[in-house]
């Protein structure tokens, strides 16, 4: 582990009964996040994985501060540094914002001004956190842009967005997001609009990145091949809460939660041997109940109970102990003799 | 970018010739034709025969037009049968006028309008939105020259605050240089012309300004709200750029496009206001002139103002495009 | 699989229908439906069509509802410079300078500024159509030159274009119509064809196409209703426009020269003269005009938003 100032060994991050309720005038409060909690060691490279919908973005957004404010309520604590986020003020945020915490978007066309140049919008990063003027500050931007790859980088800075491809387009995005070397970055999604080979350089260059410079790295994703080739940890959530924490290798060599398991079945895989039909998850994220009434994923679960209900088992499915550095919410998981044939093969990608 | 000028520049011929066109058969379908136009209404059969021998309009319709052209290209569109003067004189002497008080609703619309509709937009939800909202949508609907009228009676002649009529006292001396009145007592140095021309330009452009106004505070209002809600608007919050440069670089800059757009079809509008609102102040420019034209049947200069009017429309248009491609990057390149 | 009490299962499957349930409204229903049911509940856009239904109704049963006669003149021995009567026993809102019932006058002319609007605008709505679909079906050279012929009208400022056209025609309330419904035509004409050639690059109409749908079938059954929207709207704010317009040619001296027709604007434009003997002259009918006008774009603009997916949720 790299050394990363006086808190060295502590958690970079840590989130604890997050939860974020969005409320609209006339309709019924929307809880997204739902008590999430989980800690990011520096260096430590973690994954947040669900489907769309199931609050791993808005968390990501909340740690940040960059929800909004009307309509909004964020509960529970998120330290970074030790460092209470949760109610802080705007300047302080600010102040962390693109400095120590930074984060990488999902679609790099619309997450990029149209209207200003790449140079500028990698400078302003700069010029606002760090003490430099406007020259130094360009020719550091061409160091960034040429540390992500980025051919040609002199001109580039004169370049306007829609003048560069996809992945120059993250590629830039990263650079911005790393020009103050922070201390956590959050990707959500940062490879879901790219094509498939690019998905690979970028996240190449991320895993390079933080290693290099012992950043803790928040990838969020529904793909489950990205957090196999990058996450230490991983954490599945659904209808915004985690439902299952494991290491990379746990994880997939002996999935617990019915769901993770269905999202490993749900990835076609090149060891399965010819006719081997996909098992796709029955039902979608809609058919999801609130966790009050019982195991939100009950409704698509196989191994589903009577007592996945609140009201016959008379508490809420808690999130328990389920092994050394695993964590589970589930009534009936899945139980291994041994592991399933080729489990392990997708975990040992990297 | 150059290229994108000449481009521009060569898509308005076809127009321009469309729009000759156009006017010429005008002139040609009026009762009377031409001749009428040229001589006035009480012009004897005689004395129309005798002018369209003497200008050829016996002779077939193309050769007719093909002169007409030749002539609109020199700027003649003949003689004004109420002034007795060539048109495009008359047209010369009252534009001045004109372009002084578009020019002024223009920066009472742009200057209240965009930061109206910006506060409105932040404040979202507000009284104050609220407010804003009911006040363009008011603004659209009420009747140019009925506006002109109730601030007339209003400020001129109930308040005495401020000139009703005409563009200047008609005590001061005032030198003319360009016929910009304000810009002449400044260049002459005749201060209390300038000024004086300045407060018989303001009830005028307020009334012009209004429809302009309640446009460009509802598109802005809305553009600064889909811009804030924009992916980069959040790229640079979690940037963390300080609130005044995310303000002016990634929301304004990037609202301010379509409402560029608005303020460029608004000159079709503020040159249609111009007729009604000179009409009710007296406001010696060629609205007032064409709305004279209109009562005495003067086609000369119905004919050459409209079409002259219709040109420098399209050069507006013209040049607000080319701005709005140094704005927006995405539109230059193309 | 695993055995699960029958009862139970249901039970779940209950809940999560309920959980899952989509917001009554949507899902199912076709975009102009689901567009009503929207308009239905959104108070703006009620007063905007009880605004628009008041007026029709005056509009309608003008002589029921008018007390005098609109162009009988009375208490003309009162009316001398500087004195025009304003209201008293039998004409609630006074007479005009020629001594007729105003309030009559405003009833009756609802009917005459209504007509003007909608035929106008109904007018330009088909001329500008049919020429959008012309260049949006089509195509090609068709297209170059209808919007050619569009970008010409477009190149002369709206009012000024119905001057011309009205000049033209003489003074009459059918020029009037025809000379805003010109100005409205490129309008359309251009929204039509925007829209269709948005929709024609769509992905389902591709998809039409790559399944063999005929060309003709794409265009009429599926593109043109999808573009109709933008139009509908468009035609709601026309409305409003039209009547604003008129008023203006009649201030400018090229309105309806018959007398036995009270026109909203006609009467305002007449009133100037006397606004500072009696300003209610004027007031009544420019708020008659601006209410109306009101009325047709607090409709429009929610009807935009209503058939808008962007504002759908």
């Amino acid at each position: 582990m790299s050394a990363a100032g006086p808190l060295s060994g502590a958690p970079v991050l840590e989130v604890e009964e997050l939860a974020v309720t969005f409320s609209r005038k006339g309709e019924a409060p929307v809880r997204a996040v739902d008590g999430v909690s989980f800690d990011v060691a520096p260096g430590e490279t973690i994954g947040l994985v669900g489907e769309s919908g199931c609050g791993k973005s808005v968390t990501s957004l909340a740690v940040m501060g960059l929800l909004p404010k009307r309509g909004v309520s964020v509960t529970g604590s998120v330290r970074f540094n030790g460092q209470e986020l949760v109610g802080a003020g705007d300047s302080m945020l600010r102040r962390l914002r693109g400095a120590d915490m930074a984060m990488v978007f999902q679609d790099p066309l619309s997450s990029l001004n149209p209207t200003v140049p790449i140079g500028t919008q990698v400078t302003e990063v700069l010029l606002e956190h760090r003490e430099m003027d406007r020259k130094e500050a360009s020719r550091e931007a061409v160091v960034l842009l040429d540390k992500v790859g980025i051919p040609d980088p002199v001109r580039r800075l004169k370049e306007y967005p829609h003048q560069l491809s996809g992945g120059m387009r993250q590629r830039a995005l990263i650079a911005m997001s790393l020009a103050c070397s922070p201390r956590l970055l959050i990707a959500d999604e940062p490879t879901t609009a790219l094509d498939v080979t690019i998905q690979a350089q970028i996240l190449e260059l991320l895993k390079e990145l933080v290693v290099d410079t012992g950043t803790a790295l928040v990838m969020i994703t529904h793909d489950l091949g990205v957090v196999a080739g990058l996450c230490d940890r991983v954490h599945v959530m659904y209808a915004g809460k985690i439902i299952e924490s494991a290491e990379r290798h746990e994880l997939f060599a002996r999935p617990r939660q019915p769901y993770t398991g269905g999202l490993l079945a749900s990835v076609p895989r090149l060891d399965a041997s010819r006719g081997t039909p996909l098992r796709p998850i029955r039902g979608s994220a809609r058919d999801a109940i609130p966790w009050t009434q019982g195991c939100a994923f009950a409704p698509r679960c196989d191994n589903a109970q009577d007592d996945c209900l609140t009201e016959v088992s008379g508490e809420i499915v808690p999130l328990e102990y389920d092994g050394p550095g695993r964590e589970l919410r589930c009534r009936h998981p899945l139980e291994y003799p041994q592991a399933p044939p080729g489990a392990t093969a997708l975990g040992a990608a990297r | 970018m150059l290229r994108f000028i000449v481009q521009r520049l060569l898509q308005l011929i076809p127009i321009l010739l469309g729009l000759f066109v156009l006017l010429f058969a005008w002139l040609r379908a009026l009762p009377g034709g031409p001749a009428q136009a040229a001589l006035g209404e009480r012009a004897t059969p005689e004395a129309i025969a005798q002018y369209n021998e003497l200008f050829g309009l016996d002779e077939p319709l193309y050769v007719q037009y093909l002169r007409f052209l030749g002539r609109a290209v020199t700027l003649d569109f003949g003689n004004s049968t109420q002034y007795g003067r060539p048109v495009t004189e008359v047209f010369l002497e009252r534009f001045p006028g004109t372009i002084e008080l578009t020019l002024f609703a223009m920066i009472f619309a742009i200057g209240v309008g965009i930061p109206l509709g910006y506060f409105a937009a932040r404040r979202h939800g507000s009284v104050f939105d609220s407010a804003s909202v009911v006040g363009s949508l008011l603004g659209v609907a009420i009747p140019v020259f009925f506006l002109a009228y109730l601030l007339r009676l209003l400020f001129a002649v109930e308040l005495g605050w401020l000139p009703g009529s005409g563009r200047q006292d008609v005590r001061i001396d005032a030198t003319r240089i360009t016929n910009f009145y304000v810009l002449d007592g400044l260049l002459t140095r005749e201060w209390d012309a300038a000024f004086d021309a300045f407060l018989h330009l303001i009830l005028p452009a307020i009334a012009l300004g209004t429809i302009p106004l309640a446009i460009i505070v509802r598109i802005t209002r809305a553009s600064v709200l889909d811009v804030v809600n924009e992916d980069y608007v959040r790229t640079a919050n979690a940037k963390g750029l300080a609130m005044a440069t995310v303000r002016r670089r990634h929301i304004v800059r990037n609202a301010l496009l379509p409402v560029s757009t608005t303020i460029g079809l608004q000159t079709g509008l503020l040159l249609s206001g111009a007729v009604l609102t000179e009409t009710v102040f007296a406001f010696g420019g060629v609205g007032l002139a064409l709305r004279d034209a209109i009562t005495y049947r003067d086609f000369a200069v119905l004919q050459g103002f409209i079409l002259l009017l219709a040109v420098v429309y399209v050069l507006v248009n013209l040049l607000v495009d080319i701005s709005y491609g140094l704005l927006d990057p995405r539109v230059r390149v193309r | 699989m695993t055995a699960v009490g029958d009862v139970r299962r249901r039970r779940i499957d209950e809940l999560a229908a309920k959980a899952g349930a989509i917001p009554e409204g949507d899902g199912g229903l076709s975009l102009t439906r689901s567009a009503i049911r929207r308009l239905r509940r959104d108070p703006v856009a009620i007063i905007g069509a009880v605004i628009v239904v008041v007026f029709l109704v005056v509009a309608a049963f003008a002589p029921l509802l008018a007390p005098k006669d609109p162009v009988t003149q009375y208490l003309l021995s009162e009316i001398r410079p500087g004195l025009i009567p304003g209201p008293q026993e039998g004409f609630p809102l006074g007479v005009d300078n020629l001594g007729r019932d105003l309030l009559s006058r405003l009833i009756y002319g609802s009917r005459q500024s209504l007509m003007i609007g909608v035929v106008s605008t109904v007018l330009g709505l088909v001329v500008g159509m049919t020429l959008g679909v012309l260049a949006g079906a089509f195509g090609g050279w068709v297209d170059t030159v209808v919007m050619r012929f569009v970008d010409i009208i477009l190149s002369i400022p709206g009012l000024l274009m119905a001057i011309t056209v009205s000049v033209l025609l003489g003074q009459n309330q059918y020029s009037l119509m025809i000379a805003i419904a010109v100005v409205q035509v490129p309008v359309f004409a251009r929204l039509l064809r925007g829209s269709m050639l948005a929709q024609r690059g769509s992905d389902y109409a591709v998809a039409a196409q790559a399944l063999g749908v005929k060309k003709g079938r794409i265009v009429f059954g599926h593109v043109l209703p999808n573009s109709l929207s933008p139009v509908i709207v468009q035609a709601t704010l026309s409305l409003a426009t039209a009547i604003i317009e008129a008023a203006a040619l009649s201030f400018l001296g090229l309105g309806d020269p018959d007398i036995a027709r009270p026109e909203w604007g006609a009467m305002l434009a007449n009133a100037q003269d006397f606004l500072s003997v009696r300003p209610w002259l004027a007031i009544w009918p420019a708020l008659c005009i601006i209410v109306v006008a009101l009325g047709f774009t607090l409709l429009g603009e929610r009807l935009r938003e209503a058939l808008d997916p962007k504002f759908r949720r």
